[in-house]
């Protein structure tokens, strides 16, 4: 697993690439934890267009990321879900709370526009 | 052709992708579209997952991994001696869980993605998930086969 980012604004971009299960699940935490905070940036756009494999694990660690930013009023958005994650996503109800969007730029543009809830 | 494997692994995180691999390489054998494959993946890995967090949650065990193929039938058996499900019909319910940081969809998303799904669990002396699958492009053959 790897996890490049990048801070624009008072948003921190986070790419990642790999499979997001128990395995790299403590990395990914600890990487956007120390990342968030280092910066104090709680808005997060997440690109998992790197991402070839997700199970639960991965996305209970995704919420939970939702989750901590959330309650610093915060966003979360998600950026180029291949289809075989999306489709995890979709089964876990988790594009009900998280929008998705095709490129960081539309990801962008949404947290400019203030179009997310 | 049918076939038969066996391979045993330790209950720790970095197996699961060696357990995930494992079967898609021996599931590749059969007709399974790409989109296929990696619902087998994801049932494997929150199979192997459940052991490594929920069998043995005090020292690490072994999981077994049995996988056949019979009649263009894919069947997977993972086996564990750790500690247990006290109480099955609970955890088939989906988001439930017993940790706070999980969220109780491991099984539901193997229901979902699997054709056969059982557990077979007793206190103290292990649990034994067996499931199947056949590939779609098989299932519609005999479907037509009947209709013709």
């Amino acid at each position: 697993m790897n996890i490049r980012t990048e801070s624009r604004g008072d948003v921190l971009i986070a790419r990642v690439s790999g499979e997001l299960d128990i395995s790299t699940v403590p990395y990914f935490k600890k990487k956007i934890l120390d990342k968030t905070e280092s910066t104090g940036i709680n808005n997060l756009v997440l690109n998992l267009e790197g991402v070839s494999f997700i199970d639960s694990s991965g996305l209970g660690a995704i919420l939970g990321r939702y989750r901590y930013l959330k309650k610093k009023d915060g966003k979360v958005l998600l950026v180029s879900l291949k289809p075989q994650v999306r489709k995890i996503f979709t089964m876990a109800g988790m594009l009900k709370i998280m929008d998705s969007y095709k490129n960081e730029d539309e990801a962008m543009n949404g947290f400019n526009e203030g179009r997310i809830a | 052709m049918d076939n038969h494997a066996h391979i045993t692994i330790l209950s720790k995180n970095n197996n699961v992708g060696l357990a995930r691999l494992s079967v898609a390489t021996f599931a590749s054998e059969l007709d399974f579209t790409l989109n296929e494959i990696e619902e087998i993946k994801v049932a494997i890995s929150e199979a192997v997952t459940n052991c490594i967090i929920h069998a043995y949650p005090f020292e690490e065990g072994l999981i077994s991994i049995g996988l056949k193929i019979v009649e263009n039938k894919l069947i997977i058996v993972i086996e564990d001696n750790g500690v247990g499900i006290e109480d099955i019909d609970a955890v088939l319910q989906p988001a439930y869980s017993t940790k706070d940081d999980h969220m109780g969809l491991g099984l539901a998303f193997i229901d979902s993605f699997m054709d056969e799904f059982t557990i077979d669990s007793n206190r103290d002396s292990g649990t034994v998930l067996t499931m199947a699958k056949v590939p779609e492009k098989h299932k519609n053959k005999k479907i037509n086969n009947v209709i013709n």
